[in-house]
């Protein structure tokens, strides 16, 4: 189980608070949507969970454990814009061995041609990047999945053919997945309807995982 | 207004030393806009939609050639009428404050747009707080920098730079995603207003629902060819025509969200006959052949040989 509780944050001492009072769990297997306007902080809360920042006040743990400091953290996200997730100095080969090499069904499955392979990120369409973004987090060390706007960018058959990948593979290994989105039709094909969570401003979001961790 | 047949575009780009080679990256694109008319253009990304707009503002790279033939208001778009035009009678609604300058506040900015539609300083200002007044922002918003904005106060700046022009043709390049979906009915309503007020305008969008909310007819893109132009209301009724537009509005989350497996075709290596051969259901023999030509199929324009009346 990922665990939030009673996060606090904000970017300086002086600057609004961007993150108040959320507390959140989530269980393997769980797929839970988060709606909100922009500015209420979801992708901070994001990189929250995914221990990109830390949290002013309160605690995150994974199965009552700390995040790990070091090594791949088990709770990975996937961006809207993977030009910004990836070096550019790469190639696409070297960027999908930087955590743990992806398998090649996966990679099938996801349509990355072998071709890619020698060729720089700024050779590929953003559709074609935001795959090889997905298919880097799609490991075993990968336990929960945090997808921030992950198919807003894309046309409508890459995004189906993008979920159906991943939903196969949080089933077969049971991952976890906070999907942030404001695409309400999406979030209603990928998660129970008691798992999609409208964030407003003053209320913390209180959510149930259907089975304890 | 507008029309555009057979538009290719090809990059010549250095390979390997002084070896050069031919990327084909639009091939028989079709269009056509008239006066208060709003065209969709979806696709997927490299598709061709965003070269579609710099064609036609004259702003491709110089290792581009054209072919086919573009026609604004019955004369041909040349390159350097495309110069003459932008800004004028054709223009872009950018799709973010990224292309607005940072150091310059955003009234400023939008004024300035009308000076260089030849308006003297002082009307030039006091259209530009028409135009803000109209779009409910605001009236501190002109002395705001960009950064200042929110994501529904930007998109209302943006508009606002086409509207003071008085373009016949407005180009809105993706202005939607990632948008809170109360600010893209907003946004789309925005260009509505634009259409009905007698001007042609070019909706450049992925979303299919987005364009579906304010479109009267939806170009379909497919590896920098047209293969469809659909009516709107087209897609509920199920009178799509081809295989390409099926499988996209069959992936939509509300409809079946099924995909169609495998990538557009490369530039460098496109099939000799339809671009989208190599993936559709309904492949034969004949499809590999040759390039289908278009044809109209249920008061709609298709690219397909199988498409039946």
């Amino acid at each position: 189980m990922l665990k939030a509780e009673e996060l606090w944050f904000r970017y300086g001492t002086q600057l609004p608070w961007v993150v108040r009072d959320r507390s959140l769990a989530i269980a393997p297997g769980d797929v839970m949507g988060l709606m909100a306007p922009s500015g209420y902080g979801k992708t901070t809360l994001g990189k929250l969970l995914a221990g990109y920042l830390i949290p002013t006040q309160g605690n995150i743990t994974l199965d009552a454990q700390p995040l790990p400091h070091r090594g791949y953290c088990p709770v990975q996200i996937v961006f809207q814009n993977p030009e910004l997730a990836v070096n550019p100095r790469w190639r696409i080969d070297r960027i999908l061995r930087e955590g743990h090499p992806p398998q090649l069904q996966h990679l099938e499955a996801l349509g990355i041609h072998p071709s890619w392979m020698n060729r720089y990120p700024h050779e590929l369409s953003g559709g074609e990047l935001q795959r090889v973004a997905i298919a880097r987090v799609l490991n075993r060390h990968t336990r929960y999945l945090i997808a921030d706007e992950m198919t807003a960018m894309l046309d409508a058959n890459t995004q189906a053919l993008i979920w159906q990948v991943i939903l196969a593979f949080t089933r077969q290994f049971g991952v976890g997945i906070i999907a942030i989105s404001h695409d309400q039709p999406l979030l209603n094909r990928i998660c129970q309807p008691q798992a999609i969570i409208s964030l407003s401003q003053n209320t913390a979001p209180r959510y149930t995982p259907k089975s304890p961790a | 207004m507008l029309t555009i047949a057979n538009l290719s575009i090809t990059f010549t780009q250095y390979d390997q030393g002084l070896r050069r080679k031919q990327l084909a990256v639009i091939t028989d694109l079709d269009l056509s806009v008239q006066a208060g008319e709003l065209v969709a253009v979806v696709g997927a990304s490299g598709s061709g939609k965003s070269l579609l707009a710099h064609a036609l503002l004259g702003i491709l790279p110089e290792n581009a050639q054209l072919s086919g033939t573009m026609a604004f208001q019955g004369q041909p778009l040349t390159p350097e009428r495309c110069e003459e035009l932008r800004g004028k009678a054709i223009a872009l609604v950018p799709q973010s404050v990224g292309y607005l300058d940072p150091l310059m506040t955003v009234g400023r900015q939008v004024q300035r747009v009308g000076q260089l539609n030849g308006l003297p300083a002082g009307p030039a200002k006091t259209l530009m707080k028409r135009t803000f007044n109209r779009y409910d922002l605001p009236a501190q918003t002109p002395r705001r920098y960009p950064f200042q904005l929110s994501g529904g106060m930007a998109r209302r700046v943006l508009v606002s730079t086409a509207v003071v022009t008085q373009a016949d043709l407005v180009i809105a390049d993706e202005p939607t995603p990632g948008l809170h979906p109360d600010v893209v009915t907003e946004t789309l309503n925005h260009l509505r207003e634009l259409a009905q007020a007698g001007r042609g305008v070019i909706l450049i969008t992925h979303d299919i629902d987005a364009a579906l909310q304010v479109a009267d007819r939806v170009a379909v893109f497919y590896a920098g060819t047209t293969v469809e132009i659909a009516a709107a209301q087209d897609f509920g009724t199920g009178n799509l025509r081809h295989p390409y537009t099926q499988a996209l509005w069959r992936s939509l989350p509300q409809n079946e969200f099924v995909a169609v497996p495998g990538n557009q075709p490369s530039p460098e290596n496109l099939p000799p006959g339809c671009l989208f051969s190599d993936r559709c259901p309904q492949v034969t023999a004949d499809c590999r052949q040759a390039r289908p030509d278009h044809r109209l199929v249920r008061q709609g324009w298709v690219r397909c040989i199988h498409a039946e009346g």
